[in-house]
């Protein structure tokens, strides 16, 4: 937050690229729903909302984001679509899902296809569902990833 | 270690492949005495079911001892040493399909969720050895696997019964009693069976222990059906009997009460022109799986009466 209501957000893209905004806080009801938007003239004209509202029956909670963005032309605007995918929606999803395991198991679930857990799929090469080798673990120590 | 692993359409191949290790807080590592093949590896194998990657390790049933546990396994729940039977589907035991029991339906532990959902409407859980689709876990046809969740999964066998007698407990025995315990036996219900192998031969078991003063199994191998009809259960060979009458015959014309499906994606029951229809459809993929054995259960049942589909 750089003020009561004004932010500065800065979203990691490909090839070591920062894409970085001011936004305004739209709407904040505590616990419920946060949202905002990138000032005028921003690189990144984007918008988005987090709400949070309790589901039917007792059954826990209900998160929906919505994710509004405009990507500038150019190699910038590029990047960040290499960022997002062909799918942004997915890409969301995913998230969303690794968000409920954290929240409902307290951490990631890694399978041996997918031993890196809370990191994009996009980022990694697929790999069988077999164990990982010595070089392949020290990686993911290197990343502070493995349980010791 | 060694391990069975996929390495093309109908081809598998023992391995040289890494150990496991932990990789989150609550997996265990079991050293595996004892596994089995079971009749839906074959859907893996002939490439029936998609998203296999070469050298992904198989195997779904398996059991043997825990020797290493993660940091959150709690200790009064799984200890090094213990004698484990591991269920096939992981289950986080925290999610709302997990606490109504309904763990093949963990909302948490495939990480491939994204992709299922698109080709099954719902994601299933995470399962070993059962390709990318249900999360790419390495399976237990090797020496050594990993079983995350450990302290949910895992039934510890305190008992001396031998790994024969308990490692069924990984899947087919289960399997056989829900399709029974889905389709709400009552005393003296009629259940007929289609399918007769070990899943099926399971349901029928399952169904007599809840109840049922019949049992009827249909089959066309006759040793499967020699099998049934040694346990006391009626027998109908749809290679050489109309199943519908003989079904109508055995009951007075009022069709059986409960009809379980056992039979799974890939058989080749009953009449040809209905198979060749299910395979064309099949050939292009416009329908996932050959429904033939359920259609008859279904015109077959009683009125009132349940079916219950446990084909995998
Ligand atoms: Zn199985
Ligand atoms: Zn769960």
């Amino acid at each position: 937050m750089t003020g009561p209501s004004s932010s500065h957000w800065a979203a990691s893209a490909p090839f070591d690229t920062v894409v970085e905004w001011d936004a305004v806080t739209t709407g904040d009801v505590a616990a419920e729903r946060i949202a905002w938007a990138s000032v005028e003239g921003a690189d990144v004209d984007t918008s988005g909302e987090v709400l949070s509202v309790p589901a039917p029956g007792g059954r826990g909670t209900e998160v929906r984001v919505t994710l509004r963005y405009d990507m500038p032309a150019g190699a910038l605007g590029r990047a960040a679509a290499k960022y997002f995918g062909d799918d942004p929606s997915q890409a969301l999803d995913d998230d969303l899902r690794r968000f409920k395991q954290v929240m409902e198991t307290g951490e990631v679930v890694r399978s041996e296809r997918a031993p890196w857990g809370k990191r994009a799929r996009q980022q990694f090469p697929q790999r069988p569902a077999r164990p990982l080798s010595d070089e392949e673990l020290q990686e993911l120590e290197a990343r502070e990833e493995v349980l010791a | 270690m060694k391990a069975n692993c996929w390495v093309g359409p109908n081809e598998v191949e023992v391995q040289d492949v890494p150990d496991p290790t932990i990789l989150n807080s609550r997996d265990a590592v079991v050293k595996i005495t004892s596994t089995a093949i079971c009749g839906s590896d074959l859907h893996l194998l002939d490439g029936y079911v998609p998203m296999m990657e070469k050298g992904d390790v198989l195997g779904h049933e398996f059991m043997g001892e825990v020797v290493e546990v993660g940091p959150g396994v709690d200790g009064l729940r799984l200890r090094v040493g213990d004698r484990v039977v591991v269920p096939f589907p992981i289950a986080c035991g925290a999610c709302l399909a997990c606490r109504a029991e309904l763990y093949s339906c963990c909302e948490n532990t495939n990480p491939n969720a994204g992709v299922a959902e698109k080709l099954f409407g719902h994601p299933v859980a995470g399962i070993f050895g059962y390709s990318h689709l249900t999360g790419g876990f390495a399976g237990g046809q090797a020496e050594y696997a990993r079983v995350p969740f450990a302290n949910v999964g895992p039934i510890r066998i305190e008992s001396d019964l031998s790994d024969e007698h308990v490692l069924f407990l990984s899947d087919i025995l289960p399997t056989g009693y829900m399709g029974a315990e889905m389709c709400d036996i009552q005393e003296g219900d009629v259940v007929a069976v289609w399918g007769a192998g070990p899943v099926g031969q399971f349901a029928m078991d399952s169904a007599r222990v809840l109840g049922a003063a019949t049992v009827i199994a249909i089959d066309d191998v006759p040793y499967r059906l020699e099998m049934a009809a040694s346990q006391g259960y009626r027998t109908i060979d749809y290679s050489d009997t109309d199943v519908r009458s003989a079904l109508l015959e055995l009951t007075g014309g009022r069709g059986p009460d409960k009809c379980i499906d056992a039979v799974g994606m890939e058989a080749t029951h009953g009449a040809a022109h209905v198979h060749l229809y299910d395979r064309l459809k099949q050939a292009v993929r416009s329908e996932s799986d050959r429904p033939h054995a359920l259609r008859q259960a279904i015109l077959s049942c009683r009125s009132g009466g349940i079916v219950s589909v446990i084909g995998t």
